[in-house]
């Protein structure tokens, strides 16, 4: 070919119209689960209404934007939340629908298996009830089970979504073996300190011996094991995993929120990421092709402190949000940095210094059988937050 | 699998793009998604477009490539990207 350009450039110089995004389409959730990224609980009383949700995708259409990822909050406890799906579908936009499961009955299944252009996942975060349900709360892991079950039952591939946690990351292999009993995909995610997740990320993050589990673990799958792009910062420790491996935010994804608010990434719903707002005049289009922010973030970019590490082209300076709620400078290094840069950032961050959340739609007081902090309202020290030995002994134990 | 050894050549074959295909140009030349697949694909350049974009009044890809103004010596480059189109079931053959 004639292009000299790779293409992950243009990319990062921003196209026409996301390659996909993320759609929040509420706030409100039955769970409660402990490193929410979005902070959901309660509905917002100013969501989109179904008209103005069935322009979006109009919009969606002629921009040519392939498919969306629905999530929430629990999209499906919307009340027209099937009517929006077949909306989409019908007018030429796939549906990634992320579900932890509640209202996947055997209907419901049907309905899945009958439209081919539908992709379903199910949230899990422990491949045992266990560890699953002391991040997202009691019941969550049969839930999410018995809709894998009904989807299994009727012939539909579903994904399970998994995100990767201290406590999960031994169960890998557990996962995978669920995701082939159930005929499902696997689908692994990083853990970032978005929305409650900034509260309990010190806890759950991987250490940093699990990351090279991770990461080798990945190698090993291959492309059977799919992880939503979400690993780039691990590509400093040698090849990289397959995607784009680079961040997509206000480039080639982005998020709407369930008040049409658009911000760059689902991963940073904060008033700096903030673009614009779908019910604003030009709409989706003008916020995606003219906001200040995003037009910012398709300048090159100049990798700050990073430029003298020789792992910059492979991680590029690893994932903004990750960076922004827990303190870092943004053109620095990711608070996981493979090479422990990150680390060496983080002890330099003043406690509580980190930017919080713009909103906050959590259940006031809690929902029935919501997840129970693992320790007791202590948030360890950044110094000596890292348990030499967490994670291993579960490993052992496999 | 079809090769761009396999006689007779991919340029000498008609094709479509496939119906469950949807296109998308970009500065840099264009998107594909299957939605049959879910495969996402890259068109790397302007001219390719073009040529995908001529397939379906062509009688054969050749003519499509000579359409969209290719020089002989570019041909066999660019029968490389259709036959990679075509394994991945984003192009058809019309027969």
């Amino acid at each position: 070919m004639t292009t000299t350009v790779p293409l992950v450039e243009h990319f990062a110089l921003g196209l026409d119209a996301p390659i996909c995004l993320t759609w929040e389409l509420t706030y409100a959730c039955n769970l409660a689960c402990s490193h929410c990224l979005s902070s959901s609980g309660r509905r917002d009383p100013r969501e989109l209404t179904t008209d103005e949700a069935k322009a979006v995708i109009d919009e969606l259409q002629r921009m040519q934007v392939f498919y969306v990822n629905i999530g929430g909050g629990e999209p499906t406890v919307r009340s027209d939340f099937w009517e929006l799906l077949d909306y989409a579908t019908a007018h030429d936009v796939g549906v990634k629908f992320s579900t932890n499961g509640i209202k996947i009955d055997v209907e419901a299944a049907r309905r899945i298996a009958a439209n081919s252009y539908v992709d379903v996942q199910i949230s899990i975060d422990g491949a045992t009830a266990d560890v699953n349900d002391a991040v997202r709360g009691a019941g969550s892991y049969d839930t999410a089970v018995r809709a894998l079950r009904h989807l299994s039952d009727v012939g539909v591939s579903a994904k399970l979504s998994v995100v990767c946690t201290r406590y999960n990351i031994p169960q890998l292999d557990q996962f995978k073996e669920i995701a082939d009993r159930y005929g499902a995909q696997l689908r692994l995610t990083r853990l970032r300190p978005s929305g409650r997740g900034a509260d309990v990320w010190d806890e759950l993050h991987p250490t940093q011996a699990q990351q090279r589990e991770l990461y080798d673990w990945l190698v090993l799958h291959g492309e059977g094991v799919l992880t939503g792009d979400s690993f780039f910062h691990l590509a400093a420790y040698g090849e990289s995993l397959p995607g784009l491996n680079l961040c997509g935010a206000g480039r080639v994804v982005c998020l709407i929120d369930p008040v049409g608010d658009v911000y760059a990434c689902p991963f940073a719903i904060h008033e700096q990421f903030l673009a614009g707002n779908v019910r604003s005049e030009g709409g989706f289009a003008r916020v995606w092709r003219k906001s200040d922010l995003f037009l910012e973030l398709r300048e090159p970019q100049s990798g700050g402190t990073c430029r003298s590490c020789n792992q910059y082209d492979a991680c590029r300076g690893g994932c903004m949000a990750a960076k922004f709620f827990t303190g870092l400078p943004l053109d620095g290094p990711d608070p996981e940095c493979v090479k422990g840069y990150g680390e060496m950032g983080l002890s330099k961050v003043v406690a509580g210094a980190a930017p919080k959340p713009s909103l906050d739609h959590s259940h006031k007081g809690g929902v029935r059988g919501g997840p129970v902090p693992v320790t007791i309202g202590r948030r360890p020290d950044r110094a000596c937050d890292e348990d030499p030995l967490a994670g291993l002994a579960a490993a052992t134990a496999r | 699998m079809t090769t761009a050894s396999a006689t007779p050549s991919v340029l000498d074959r008609a094709w479509d793009v496939s119906p469950r295909v949807s296109i998308r140009p970009e500065s840099f030349g264009a998107l594909l998604y299957h939605f049959g697949t879910r495969r996402l694909s890259f068109l790397k350049d302007r001219r390719l477009l073009e040529v995908v974009q001529h397939l379906a009044t062509s009688a054969t890809a050749r003519e499509a490539c000579v359409a969209a103004g290719l020089a002989a010596d570019e041909l066999a480059t660019y029968a490389l990207a259709l036959t990679k189109l075509a394994d991945t079931d984003m192009l058809q053959e019309r027969s």
